[in-house]
Order: structure tokens, then C-alpha cells, then sequence
């Protein structure tokens, strides 16, 4: 029995009468993690660390329920429950459960630890709803000291040069995972207000952040902003400085030359290869729904592996990181 | 290969033109000349003839990776990059080597071509599993031959100047025409200027190309006309003939010898005096006048010339200039004196025909004049400063070309997407990038001016080069520069390149010009005026 379906706005449980992840406002959504393409909405229910998140892009208005992981509720008749995704704060898997039938929807999501969010945990299911924003096997993340020591080694290198190190990166989650991650003795540490703004709320949440002043600083700062900020005025502050971005698709040297960056750092809030076809190994699922990014591989590889696989439409594709 | 791995990194790693003749001088001084001179050789676009078919590189590598084949391609498709789709498949490095990078190409690379299969696939493996990740994309962008890093031939004549501290224009010219990357050729390459007779290599050598800038002001901005010799442009393939030790090479400016598919010019060429190099531009040449360049363009493909081709197309050299006589060297002399040399030793009733030196003395009668070249089927005026010498590369200052409208920028096509109607599912739309510190910026799109054949040449590229896809706007390899022809330029703050033109189309496909080719941001701007 099919516990989601397939409608204009997204995907709908008739059972419980929600949606998940909406791409068009709706009456009644249940939503993985803070997401601007699922604003608008009239109630939300989401996991309680992400509540201010989600809030902070839904708007003031928005009615918001948040519940703790493993918590279940009933909507209609559907037993829903939410579980770590490890995508960033407050990111949730969502189990719906009718009649012994059960099925996860796993949002985005990533299986490395992560100190500023609960790490994803494997949740067995019938049917497994899985994104797939890097469903290729070219798509392999290097451990997260890694990619870190090459950042430090950047910004050490600029330091040098007498030139501020610009890092481009998600201002919601990805920015917060890397400032975690690096050394506040290294060097002033710098964010651009939007990640400062998503900095207070996850401090708010009792995440320890190094410190990140809005000031621009000197040149000897690692300055952490949205990769929307690449390419325009605010850049010219810095005079000379080196810029890098942080995401998976820095894997793939085609896609940071065509930035114009210097550097592209690997890191994400998705799946690599290998986690893709381990979490799905995981929930013991005979079917699985592919859904965002390189959905037709992954579709294609589950079936030659002795999987039910099916990819489904998503209207929205995410964020570039 | 642990260092120019590190290399091919770092010019990666930087756009700025500094910083990679920084990395490049780093590297070639520190290099065995053995590891060097492989290194200049991939580096300025010189490559072995093929090693073995990429569909059996692709297969073991996929086998390697344990990945299907239909995996392969998709990985293929996304990464846009060959040797990339390799290296990032391959199971996780173990290893790196420390075995030096002449080994690795005269040991395992050069070889491939002769080995057979099982040997090849041995040597590969053995390769990859020895290969770090930075190693492996180097190797496999060797073994492919799409080496390009951004780096052109002159920032390694820069780099190879502050290595040997032999000035530029020497080490440009060392670097032309035929010459084997070993460490006694590295030597020759840095020796002191004066040092050194001619080697082996000297043998065919061509010698830099003079090039011009295009005027971009008033043309009485530049001085006055009496100040210069004036020629037509011509529209041909802009070469040089050379005759020494009894043979006779014709090369290109892309630094193709192309002796063999002009006939005419390899006769021309014994006609010639011992020691002589003669430039000009190769002209389809008929009784007297030239044939479109269309014409010059069915000869160009060809392998084999036919005698009713060579009827139909014949071929002359403009010549312009003499740049050796007597095999010495005449680049510093005056212009009139080459000038005077080159038309002493013309021989008479041959395929050379002189570049005609227009004799009007003031810009306006000049730009009157100007008005005739469509009907002469040239492209408007060369100006070449009087007492100048032959200088190498493009220098502002002594020549200039002073084209017809409209407007006209060489650009390469970076994006194309399927036309609709007639040409639904045919690549028809394009957009062409012009240089922007050192990155290719979209400037203009067209739609008009190629020819079906040529439309269809340009669809089968862009199906084969696609880098990735953006709905359905295909980004290509960068790889072919076109002519754009305009009526119009002016700034526009919503155009990325800060420039929008007025009905842009494809003047013409240039065959004969590389990307690098292509124009710059800066010589657009200089358009608006």
C-alpha cells in the first residue's frame, strides 16, 4: 500500500493528509530542514532543533510545531516520527507508519559525523524515499580532517601572501559544519551577516561555534559567505583576496573553474556515492523512490543490485552545495 | 611526477597569469632536464601521435573501477573531462610515486603505441595503482593528450626566460618547429644567447610570427600616414616558406608544417636561394586575383590534392616579408631594407606573388580607398612602421591592421543549444566567449552565417564535446574560434562581458586559429571608442 503519492505540489500522504517537502505552499507540510523553496505553507511540523531555522526562512507568521526525534505523532491515521538526517540542525528523517506498512522519506542527508548536528541514524523501512543530488560513483567525499588541513593550509598560505581568504560556502549548515571545524588559533575568523544570522540561531540551540564577527577584519581573515556574494561589490572590500568554495561539486574541477575561483574545497551536507548505497542498504527497503539530482544512475543501479527503484519528479533541485 | 603533479595542480589551482609563470619557474628550475624538458614539451601543446584508442583506456579503467559501462558514461557525462572521469573512479589511491616523470613517459607512455593490449593494460593499472590522486590526473591528461591547463606558449617562453635568464624572443624562438624534448635540447633551449652553433634542430626552424594589433582608435592617433608602409590585408592562411640545405618547409602560424598539401609552394621553394625564409599569406590565387577563402577551405581537408582541385584552387604566397637571406638572420633590419631584399630575390612568373605597397600618403585618401576592399577581397589595411624590425608576438606599436566594417572579433563558442523549426534538434544557437583574464566570457550569441554543412560540422562537435548541460543549453569544450561580424557596440551593464553588439553573426569559421587566439575583453572595450 502506498503510504505517498505524486501531486502537484509535491509529495502527499492522503492517509494523514500532509505533504513532505512541498515545492508550492500548502495547508498542512511536514518539513525535513529549513528550506526557502518550502515557504508559505500554513502549518508546519517540523524537528524541534530546526524549528527556529525553518522559522527564520518561513517568516514570523508561519505556524510551526516542532517534535523531538523519535517522538512519534499521529496524523490522521499515520504513526509519523521523525529521525536524525545528519544534514545539518535540526535535519530529520521522516518515518510514516499505517497498518505494518512503513516508509521513510530521508530528506537530504549525510552519514559523516558532524559536531553541530545529531548524526544520521538508519531507520529499517519498506519503502525508502532517497534523494540523490550526487548519485554518481565519481561523487566520493575524503574524510572531513582532510578537506579541513587543506583549507588551513589556504588560509595559512594567504596569510603569507597578505591576502583574506574568502570561502564561499552555504550560509545554512555546510558554513556552520566548517567554522566547527576550523581553528579559532589559526586566524580571526570572519562571517558575512547572513552566516552570522544562521551562526546566532544554531548558538541559540546550544551548537558551539568559534567566534565570528560580522567585521570585515584584515588580511590575515577567513571570511565565511554565501556563495551568492561571489562576484559582486562586497568582494571588493577584501582588495585581492583568494576565494574558494566549499561543496560537493568541488569534486569536479569543471565546476569551480567555471566559478572563477581559486580553490574548490569538497565537503557537503549530501550523500557521497558510497553513503547513498550504504544508507539505502540499511533500511532493508525492497523499493526505493529516487528523488533530486542524478536520480536515473542511482534508479538504474538499485534495479541491477535487485532492487525495486523509481524515480521520481522533484520540482525544485537543491541548493548548489 | 610527485612534482609536476604538484605543477599541474597548482596552474589549476590560480587564474592569475603571475602566479602560474611563478609555479612554472618554480618547477622548470628545480626539474632534472630530463623531467623539464617533457614537462615544456606537454605544456606548450605538443603531444605524441596517438597511444591507443580512449575506448580501450575507458574500458580498463571502468574495470578497474568496477564500475558497468553505462556507469562509466554517465560519470562521463558529468564530469565533461576524460582523464578526470578516470582519475576520480579509480578505487582510492594507496600509493604515490616517486619514480621521476621522464620514466613514467619513456618508460610506460611512449611505449603504448607499439605494446600490445595485455602489455597496455598491464602498464596502466600498474600505473594507477603506483598513482595518487593528483598523479593519476596528470598521467591520464598525458596519456589523452588534452593537456591543456591554461597555460599558453607564452607564459613557458616567460617562465623558460627567468629559468635561463635567455631572453624571450630567443627561447620563442628555440621553441618553433621540429626539436625532440631530451635534456640536450633542454640545454641548447636555456644556453646563453650568444653561446652555441646551430643544431639539428635549427634545421626547419620557422621564426616567430610578427603580429599585428588591430587599430582601435582614430587611425591618426597612430601618426602620419607617411610614417608607414601600407599593404592590404589579405585573408588567407598566414604563413612561412623556408628553403635551407636544399628542402623546403612551409609552416603556419599554429606551427603546422604544411608543406605537403600545398604543392605549389614546395615547388615555389626550390625556386628559392639557399638559406632564405620568406613570410606572407597563402592565398587561393587565380589569374591574377584571389578566390573566396570558402574556396581555400575544400582544399584544406583534403589528404590527397587531386589534379582538378589544384586546377580549381591553386594556391600563391603573398609575400611580405623576408625575414632570413643568405641563412642570416634579417628580423632587426629596417622594413624597407627587407623589403627591398624580398623583392630582389622574387623569382619571376612563380607562385610568390608580392604583397603590393599602396601609395597614398594621407589617411583620407587612405580611408577612401579603404571603401574598395570588399570589391579587392581583402580585409581592409596592413600598417607597418616604417624603419621598423621584425618584431615576435603581437607588440603595439609597429603594426597595425586597420579592418573593414563592420566590426569583427574572433570569439570561441562556449554554449550552443538546438535551434527550433527547421533546425529543431540541430545545435544552431551559440554563444561565444572573448578573454577575460585568462577566462572565457560570454560576449555575444549568433544564430546566422555558418553554412548547413558547416551547421551540421558545428552539431556533431558540440555532441561530442559537450562539458555539461544546463537544461538545454549545452556548455562545449572550448575549442572553436569563430569571426564574429556587428554593426553596433556599446556598454550594457546587463551583458556579463559589460558589452552588448547589434546583430552579431558568424563572419566565418576560423579553422586555422586557436582558442588562445581569440580576442580579450580589452581589444572589445577599445571598440566602443
Amino acid at each position: 500500500m502506498a503510504l505517498l503519492e505524486l501531486r502537484e505540489s509535491g509529495l502527499y500522504c492522503a492517509a494523514g493528509d500532509f505533504y513532505l517537502d512541498p515545492w508550492a505552499p500548502v495547508e498542512r507540510a511536514i518539513v525535513s530542514h529549513a528550506h526557502s523553496a518550502h515557504a508559505g505553507c500554513g502549518r508546519y511540523l517540523t524537528a524541534r532543533g530546526g524549528g527556529a531555522l525553518v522559522a527564520a526562512l518561513a517568516g514570523p507568521e508561519a505556524a510551526i510545531e516542532g517534535i523531538g526525534y523519535s517522538e512519534p505523532v499521529t496524523m490522521g491515521g499515520v504513526r509519523v516520527s521523525l529521525h536524525p538526517a545528519g544534514h545539518m540542525l535540526g535535519s530529520a528523517q521522516v518515518r510514516l507508519e499505517q497498518g505494518g506498512e512503513v516508509w521513510v522519506f530521508s530528506g537530504d542527508y549525510q552519514l559523516a559525523a558532524d559536531p553541530t548536528c545529531a548524526p544520521f541514524a538508519p531507520v529499517r523501512c519498506h519503502t525508502f524515499v532517497t534523494e540523490a543530488t550526487f548519485g554518481l560513483p565519481v561523487f566520493r567525499w575524503p574524510a572531513l580532517g582532510e578537506t579541513m588541513a587543506e583549507v588551513h593550509a589556504w588560509w595559512r598560505a594567504n596569510r603569507e601572501a597578505g591576502k583574506a581568504s574568502l570561502l564561499f560556502v552555504h550560509p545554512l549548515g555546510l558554513a556552520q559544519r566548517v567554522l566547527a571545524a576550523l581553528d579559532p588559533a589559526a586566524g580571526p575568523i570572519r562571517a558575512h551577516e547572513t552566516v552570522a544570522r544562521f551562526n546566532r540561531l544554531y548558538r541559540e540551540q546550544g551548537v558551539a561555534l568559534p567566534p565570528a564577527e560580522e567585521a570585515p577584519g584584515g588580511r590575515d581573515a577567513l571570511v565565511a559567505a554565501p556563495p551568492s556574494c561571489h562576484g559582486t561589490p562586497w568582494e571588493k572590500q577584501f582588495g585581492s583576496a583568494s576565494t574558494a568554495f566549499v561543496s560537493g561539486w568541488m569534486r569536479i574541477r569543471g565546476t569551480r573553474r567555471r566559478r572563477s575561483l581559486d580553490r574548490g574545497f569538497v565537503l557537503s551536507g549530501h550523500a557521497d556515492w558510497p553513503a547513498l548505497l550504504g544508507a539505502i542498504e540499511a533500511t532493508g527497503a525492497e523499493t526505493v523512490w529516487v528523488t533530486h539530482g542524478y536520480r536515473a544512475p542511482l534508479v538504474r543501479w538499485l534495479e541491477e543490485h535487485g532492487r525495486r527503484a523509481l524515480a521520481i519528479d522533484a520540482r525544485f533541485e537543491e541548493a548548489d552545495w | 611526477m610527485r612534482a609536476f603533479a604538484q605543477l599541474y595542480a597548482a596552474l589549476d589551482e590560480t587564474t592569475k597569469t603571475n602566479e602560474k609563470v611563478a609555479a612554472l619557474t618554480r618547477y622548470l628550475s628545480a626539474a632534472p632536464a630530463a623531467d623539464a624538458a617533457w614537462a615544456m614539451h606537454f605544456l606548450i601543446g605538443r603531444r605524441p601521435k596517438r597511444l591507443l584508442e580512449s575506448r580501450k583506456l575507458a574500458q580498463w579503467a571502468w574495470e578497474e573501477a568496477g564500475v558497468p559501462e553505462w556507469l562509466f558514461a554517465e560519470c562521463g557525462n558529468a564530469v565533461g573531462d576524460f582523464a578526470e572521469t578516470i582519475a576520480l573512479l579509480l578505487p582510492p589511491a594507496a600509493l604515490s610515486t616517486s619514480l621521476p616523470l621522464h620514466y613514467w613517459i619513456e618508460e610506460r607512455l611512449l611505449p603504448l603505441a607499439a605494446a600490445g593490449d595485455e602489455t597496455r593494460r598491464g602498464w596502466l593499472v600498474e600505473a594507477w595503482r603506483e598513482m595518487d590522486q593528483g598523479q593519476r590526473f596528470a598521467w591520464n591528461k598525458l596519456i589523452t593528450g588534452e593537456f591543456r591547463v591554461g597555460v599558453s606558449q607564452s607564459l613557458v617562453v616567460r617562465a623558460l626566460a627567468a629559468v635561463s635568464g635567455v631572453a624571450a624572443e630567443i627561447v620563442a624562438h628555440r621553441l618553433m618547429g621540429q626539436w625532440q624534448p631530451t635534456p640536450e635540447f633542454w640545454e641548447r633551449l636555456l644556453a646563453p644567447a650568444a653561446g652555441g652553433a646551430a643544431p639539428e634542430d635549427a634545421l626547419g626552424r620557422p621564426y616567430p610570427f610578427c603580429l599585428a594589433f588591430p587599430v582601435e582608435g582614430k587611425v591618426e592617433d597612430l601618426g602620419g600616414a607617411g610614417e608607414f608602409q601600407i599593404e592590404w590585408k589579405w585573408d588567407g592562411i598566414r604563413a612561412q616558406l623556408i628553403r635551407r640545405q636544399g628542402r623546403t618547409f612551409l609552416w603556419s602560424r599554429g606551427e603546422e608544417l604544411m608543406t605537403d598539401r600545398f604543392p605549389e609552394l614546395a615547388a615555389l621553394g626550390a625556386l628559392l636561394p639557399e638559406g632564405t625564409t620568406i613570410d606572407g599569406e597563402v592565398l587561393p590565387w587565380k589569374d591574377g586575383a584571389p578566390l573566396p577563402f570558402a574556396q581555400m577551405q575544400r582544399r584544406i581537408g583534403r589528404k590527397t590534392l587531386g589534379s582538378r582541385i589544384l586546377a580549381e584552387v591553386p594556391v600563391a604566397l603573398m609575400a611580405f616579408d623576408l625575414l632570413e637571406h643568405g641563412g642570416a638572420d634579417l628580423r632587426q633590419q629596417p622594413l624597407e631594407w627587407r623589403r627591398a631584399q624580398l623583392e630582389a630575390l622574387a623569382p619571376p612568373s612563380s607562385a610568390l606573388v608580392l604583397s603590393p605597397v599602396v601609395a597614398e600618403s594621407s589617411w583620407e585618401n587612405l580611408r577612401h580607398l579603404r571603401q574598395e576592399s570588399r570589391a579587392r577581397k581583402v580585409e581592409g589595411f596592413m600598417l607597418k612602421r616604417r624603419g621598423s624590425p621584425y618584431r615576435v608576438g603581437r607588440r603595439r606599436g609597429d603594426w597595425w591592421k586597420w579592418k573593414i566594417e563592420p566590426y569583427s572579433v574572433d570569439a570561441v563558442l562556449i554554449y550552443a543549444q538546438a535551434g527550433s523549426g527547421r533546425r529543431a534538434s540541430l545545435f544552431t544557437d551559440y554563444t561565444f566567449g572573448i578573454w577575460d583574464q585568462g577566462k572565457l566570457t560570454p560576449f555575444a550569441k549568433a544564430y546566422s552565417g555558418l553554412s548547413d554543412e558547416e551547421i551540421r560540422e558545428v552539431d556533431a562537435f558540440v555532441r561530442r564535446n559537450t562539458v555539461e548541460q544546463f537544461g538545454p543549453v549545452h556548455a562545449v569544450r572550448p575549442e572553436l574560434v569563430f569571426e564574429l561580424a556587428f554593426e553596433g557596440i556599446q556598454r550594457s551593464p546587463r551583458h556579463r562581458s559589460g558589452i552588448a553588439v547589434r546583430f552579431p553573426r558568424m563572419a566565418r569559421w576560423r579553422r586555422d586559429k586557436k582558442p588562445e587566439d581569440a580576442d580579450t575583453i580589452e581589444t572589445v572595450r577599445a571598440l566602443v571608442g
